[in-house]
């Protein structure tokens, strides 16, 4: 719009000017560091995050309680300091401040877990298609069309309802489920990538496909896929969190702050806190997430601001 | 346009096959059947209904009978439901379902296209702010988690509308969870549509409407708003998708007789044909709903032409 | 400055707030326009000329705010309220844009995009409307306009579509057309009809034309009056033959001297002048053009000069006297 940025290749006065004297440039990077900085939303997301992470590794050894504990004599207490229940008990007595966090752990787990397998199917997947292009091409993305209108989330529900209730499990389906749209922008940037003189250069001087792929053209996704990244895990964190609530996910006595949800949407009207403590920090979790990856987008594409 | 939908619905029939074929298989490959909890059935009982349900013929041969009566329209009888066919259930359910489901879609698209609009011309000023915040708490806030806190706030503590149930023809039933529902969908819609009607009033063809001396309701309902539409008209396919799968939770939460509470309860109770049923209907739903969307986006858009 | 010009420019400064600080675009700009007349604003990318024109119509990007005064019809258009400002522009003051291919609406037909003009301005009926709206589209030749106004953009050429952006601007019969740059972005034989059509119109209507280019070449064959600004600073401005037979500015001169000509005997390479468009971030103290210049003195490098005028047309800004130019 400004037409400071303007440059038509029909510029005449492009004669004009002399080309050997170039403006001192930032790279993408810098600028997106900078930019990213500016951010106060994404960077407060970050430092919560960061808390949330240290609080769920190492919150539990705060608590003279374990998380399978069952203190008969506080059954479904509202948090006190005095009992070192902080955040009360569940129904069974058990303490509340060291499940929730016990159950943030697998939720994260899960999360990054899962997150990593779909990225590795997605990348691998979609790099090989927009790499060879063609009739192979064609035929790994007619593949991704026909598992994209899977109505996924009930494979998943069947898979958990049939094959019994275990972790690994979870990992494969959820990441199974996300390659998908991985796979299919991986493949967007890799052609348009492949056009690129780097890539060009690499191919006249002989490099193998598969060392062009995972030299020249996987580290080049490195932007998109840090985006992605920080979007998918809480989507993923999102899914386990579905399942447990459904109580198909991660079993007793191990939690998830799905399955914390849904005790504590069942037993609110007498004990509210168990429903409280574990879908803020959830939700927290979520929150950061999709602010940092927000932010991410933002500073690597800020045509929006 | 008529080959267009022809071709549009040949292009289904490999996805529909997958799906079949891959629900199919993994229903039956699991361990377990679906008479295992009724212990005391007399195993000459039990035959006769693996007879009756044809379970006792080859696994192939099942599958085949069971493509044949697909197309031909039949779901086949349900295991646990025994005096209801398939189809019978799904319709019973579908009602429900579609009427929370297609509330909840039509709510979120006009709430989130409104909210949208109105933080993109408000842009980073505090109603822009106030907007998108809110837009990120419902996103990062599940619905599993809105809709007990909604329970607890409007059914418990004010009493406004029953905490669930689909009893009485009352409207009170639905709001819950239409809202717990849409509430994410409103806050996708809002962001979405804020980022591309921004885009769109950065576009040359705005800045021509403005020379050209149009007041700016006239810009932005008559030259912005179909623009920076579509993209969230593309985004309605996945949506509805997404909302079917919401609403298994909900309808669990609020105790609502649809189609994916049957689909759960299915599942638990190995019930091969109810399941399958919802799945593949589901599926169907799906590229339906896309395809739909598709024409629709062809009769927004001028430059789209179907031959 | 007479009292009967259809336009003044008065001291016109434009500026940006952006992530890096404040950038001035367009930095003292004074003009005037007589009813008729056709003036060129000349100038490299950077030079302000387009945020001259956008903030003359009101049409600067959010972060954009213009100061100084701008008179059309008794009026400064700065101060309007948009309900007023809508009232001039399109009625009075109508608008061609450099890309044709994105300044049209692409969700709507032609018809729709001509009549409203039409149908807010002058209170026309739809079907009126649509009869004078077929009426320009044949005055700007373009052929079967009555089938063809019922189309969408993207079923025209590029150079149709600048003729139906130069409709749309004619419409209701202005006073003032601003063009900016209306053949960049168009084939070199599209170029010369589109030109060949702005000078029949203005014969034909008596139509004011600013027009916006860094191209000498369209100067010359359509305006009476040049412009010729850098870093958002007016440089010189004169009678076209002026410009071309005596420049009076070192920046003028380098323009003149870097445009090819078919009688160039003696010089085989084309002259380009040293440097790179100014960074308007950081302007230099004095003359902006001061660390490309030729010509340059200390006094150049510490104080801006102003534009001074010669006699009623003609003004330059620069400190070195013209007999002392090389």
């Amino acid at each position: 719009m400004t037409d400071v940025q303007t440059t038509s290749p029909a510029d005449a006065v492009a004669a004009v000017t002399d080309p050997t004297q170039d403006i001192a440039g930032r790279s993408l990077w810098q600028d997106a560091w900078r930019r990213l900085r500016a951010n106060r939303a994404a960077l407060t997301a970050v430092a919560l995050l960061s808390v949330m992470t240290l609080l769920v590794l190492f919150g539990p050894m705060l608590s003279p309680y374990d998380f399978d504990y069952t203190d008969w004599d506080n059954v479904s207490v509202a948090p006190s300091f005095a009992s070192g229940h902080y955040f009360g008990t569940d129904f069974v007595g058990r303490d509340l401040f060291v499940r929730t966090l016990e159950g943030g752990r697998i939720s994260l787990l899960i999360g990054v877990v899962a997150t990593l397998v779909s990225l590795v199917i997605g990348i691998s997947w979609g790099a090989t298609a927009g790499y060879l292009g063609g009739r192979i091409d064609n035929v790994m993305m007619r593949i991704v069309d026909i598992l994209y209108a899977m109505p996924f989330m009930f494979f998943v529900i069947l898979l958990m309802v049939f094959f019994g209730r275990n972790i690994l499990l979870i990992f494969i389906a959820i990441g199974a489920i996300n390659w998908l749209d991985m796979a299919r922008i991986v493949r967007g940037q890799t052609i348009s990538l492949k056009q690129r003189e780097f890539v060009e250069a690499a191919v006249a001087c002989g490099v193998s496909s598969r060392r062009i792929i995972f030299r020249h053209i996987v580290p080049n996704l490195l932007g998109v896929v840090a985006v992605y990244v920080t979007l998918t895990i809480p989507q993923v964190i999102l899914v386990e969190s579905f399942l447990s609530f459904l109580g198909l996910g991660v079993q007793e006595p191990y939690t998830s702050w799905g399955a914390l949800v849904n005790e504590g949407a069942q037993q609110m009207e007498s004990a509210v806190w168990m429903l409280i403590f574990p879908a803020s920090f959830l939700a927290l979790t979520l929150f950061c997430f999709n602010f940092i990856g927000d932010g991410l987008r933002d500073a690597l594409d800020p045509k929006d601001r | 346009m008529l080959r267009y939908a022809l071709r549009r619905l040949v292009g289904a029939i490999p996805t529909l096959l997958v799906l079949i074929t891959l629900a199919f298989f993994m229903i039956r490959v699991a361990p377990g059947g679906p008479f295992d909890s009724e212990k005391s059935l007399p195993p000459e009982i039990e035959a006769n209904l693996n007879e009756a349900y044809h379970l006792d013929e080859p696994l192939w041969q099942q599958y085949l009978r069971y493509m044949g009566n697909i197309l031909q329209g039949d779901f086949g009888p349900s295991f646990q439901y025994r005096e209801y066919s398939v189809n019978e259930l799904i319709a019973q359910g579908f009602s429900v379902s579609l009427t929370i489901g297609g509330t909840a879609l039509l709510v979120a698209l006009l709430v989130g296209c409104t909210l949208g609009i109105i933080a993109a011309l408000r842009q980073n000023r505090p109603t822009d702010y106030a907007v998108m915040t809110l837009a990120m708490t419902g996103i990062s806030i599940p619905n599993f988690v809105v809709a007990p806190l909604l329970i607890l706030a409007f059914a418990v503590g004010l009493g406004w509308f029953p905490a669930g149930g689909w009893e009485g023809d009352s409207l009170a039933k639905i709001v819950l969870p239409v809202i717990a529902l849409a509430l994410p969908y409103i806050a996708y819609i809002s962001r979405l549509m804020r980022s591309s009607m921004i885009e769109t009033l950065r576009s040359n063809y705005i800045r021509t409407a403005r020379a050209k001396g149009m007041p700016e309701r006239v810009v932005i309902l008559r030259h912005a708003l179909k623009p920076a539409f579509m993209p969230v008209l593309s985004f309605l396919g996945p949506a509805a998708a997404a909302i079917i799968t919401g609403s298994v939770v909900i309808e669990m939460i609020f105790g609502i007789p649809g189609l994916g509470r049957y689909f759960v309860q299915g599942a638990l109770n190995r019930d091969y044909t109810l399941v399958m049923g919802v799945v593949v209907f589901y599926g169907i739903l799906i590229i339906l709903f896309n395809f739909i969307v598709d024409l629709l986006y062809g009769a927004l858009d001028p430059k789209v032409r179907y031959d | 400055m007479s009292a009967n010009n259809l336009l003044e420019v008065h001291n016109l400064r434009v500026r940006f707030a952006t992530q890096d600080g404040e950038v001035e675009a367009v930095n003292g700009v004074n003009f005037s326009l007589a009813p008729g007349e056709t003036l060129g604003i000349v100038g490299e990318s950077g030079s302000g000329k387009s945020q001259t024109v956008l903030a003359i119509m009101g049409l600067l990007a959010g972060n954009g705010q213009a100061s100084g005064k701008v008179v059309f019809g008794g009026k400064d258009l700065l101060t309007l309220g948009s309900r007023e400002l809508n009232a001039v522009r399109g009625a009075n003051i109508g608008m061609i844009f450099q890309d044709p291919m994105t300044s049209l609406n692409p969700f709507l037909r032609i018809s729709t995009q001509l009549t409203e003009s039409l149908v807010a301005h002058r209170g026309m009926s739809k079907k009126e409307a649509l009869a004078r709206a077929v009426e320009v589209l044949d005055a700007v030749h373009i052929p079967d306009a009555k089938n063809r106004v019922h189309y969408y953009p993207h079923e025209f050429s590029g150079g149709m579509r600048q003729r139906v952006m130069i409709a749309m601007a004619l419409l209701c019969k202005p006073q003032l057309i601003i063009a900016d740059e209306p053949t960049t972005a168009l084939d070199v034989t599209v170029q010369a009809q589109i030109l060949a059509l702005l000078d029949e119109l203005k014969r034909d209507f008596g139509v004011a034309i600013i027009l916006i280019t860094h191209d000498l070449g369209v100067v010359a064959g359509l305006c009476e009056k040049v412009m010729v600004m850098y870093g958002g600073q007016v440089m010189e401005c004169a009678p076209l033959d002026d410009i071309f037979a005596h420049p009076r500015h070192p920046y003028t001169r380098g323009l003149l001297r870097s445009v090819p000509r078919l009688d160039g005997a003696g010089e085989t390479r084309l002259a380009t002048i040293p440097g790179n468009p100014p960074d308007l971030l950081h302007l230099p103290v004095g003359c902006p053009f001061s660390p490309r210049c030729p010509d340059v003195r200390d006094l150049c490098r510490s104080d801006r000069p102003l534009l001074r005028y010669q006699d009623a047309d003609s003004a330059r800004a620069c400190h070195v006297p013209v007999e002392e130019l090389t």
